[in-house]
């Protein structure tokens, strides 16, 4: 794996937007899924974060739907080459969810309803990076989208922004998830083209 | 008491290359969560992913997971406790 910086790669200041490499541009919003569609009820939902020494922190909807919002207007890049640029979201931002969690973790495990899961550091989840987003485009989102709620973390490949998301573990050490212990990068970063194992 | 010898991995070649040259297709695998074992043209492809989700038609646990690069494949076989296959009948010599 080479290190890069992948500050030298952004949007150009004008003209046509710039692609990480080997994307194409789509005007759709492609549905992909490892499973059936679960379906969760407002009701029932909840998000909960759990830190290494075991400590819950817990959300229903009605609590997650009364922390302060924010609207991310982001680029999304998904390994199978598509990317759709300026996606419009609603959610509430990690840092929110995080702060207060007291936790010495390095690593992060985000775990779906459906039984999906994938890994990240846990910085990458922070600094207005990452959000638990509930909305698209104005609109409650879709189940086979990822709705109720699911993760947004747009500065990596799209598979570790986790749909149908139900909480996140944290850990003093990596623990790969769904797509990462079968042939995918651990880290993912789509302007490095980190797409498997060894890229 | 001398360690008992061990072979690299090249000698898998014979018996790998044996399996995965019949048409896997006519395999019968067992599921590692609920333990139906079934023909695994039977399971559930999830082909819209980043990878092959075969799952389970009981239960639709992941039995199988397959991940194609350019160069390279991936096969997950930890939803699976084993796959079964027909073989041409193995007739000791002079039987």
């Amino acid at each position: 794996m080479g290190i890069v910086t992948p500050g030298f790669t952004g949007r150009p200041r004008s003209g046509a937007p710039e692609l990480p490499p080997g994307q194409y541009l789509t005007p759709d919003f492609p549905v992909l899924s490892a499973g059936p569609t679960p379906r969760v009820p407002h009701e029932s939902w909840e998000f909960v974060i759990t830190t290494e020494t075991g400590a819950e922190y817990r959300w229903s909807w009605a609590e997650m739907m009364a922390l302060p919002q924010e609207t991310p207007t982001v680029d999304i890049h998904c390994v199978t080459r598509w990317s759709k640029l300026g996606t419009s979201w609603q959610g509430v931002s990690l840092d929110t969810l995080l702060d207060g969690v007291d936790t010495a973790a390095a690593y992060a495990l985000a775990h779906s309803y459906g039984g999906y899961s994938t890994n990240l550091p846990l910085d990458d989840l922070r600094a207005g990076r990452a959000w638990l987003v509930h909305t698209y485009d104005g609109a409650d989102l879709p189940a086979e989208h990822g709705g109720p709620a699911r993760l947004l973390v747009p500065h990596l490949y799209f598979w570790k922004s986790a749909k149908w998301v139900r909480g996140i573990r944290l850990g003093l050490e990596d623990t790969p998830g769904f797509w990462e212990t079968a042939g995918y990068h651990d880290y993912g970063d789509p302007w490095r083209e980190q797409r498997y194992q060894g890229d | 008491m001398t360690e008992l010898p061990y072979l690299d991995g090249n000698m898998l070649d014979g018996p790998l290359g044996e399996v995965f040259a019949i048409d896997l297709s006519t395999a019968t695998g067992r599921c590692a969560h609920c333990g139906t074992a079934g023909p695994v043209a039977g399971l559930r492809v999830y082909s819209q992913a980043p990878g092959l989700v075969a799952r389970c038609p009981t239960c639709v646990e992941v039995m199988m997971r397959m991940v194609r690069a350019p160069d390279r494949a991936w096969l997950d076989l930890r939803g699976t406790t084993y796959l079964r296959f027909p073989m041409p009948l193995d007739r000791p010599p002079g039987g």
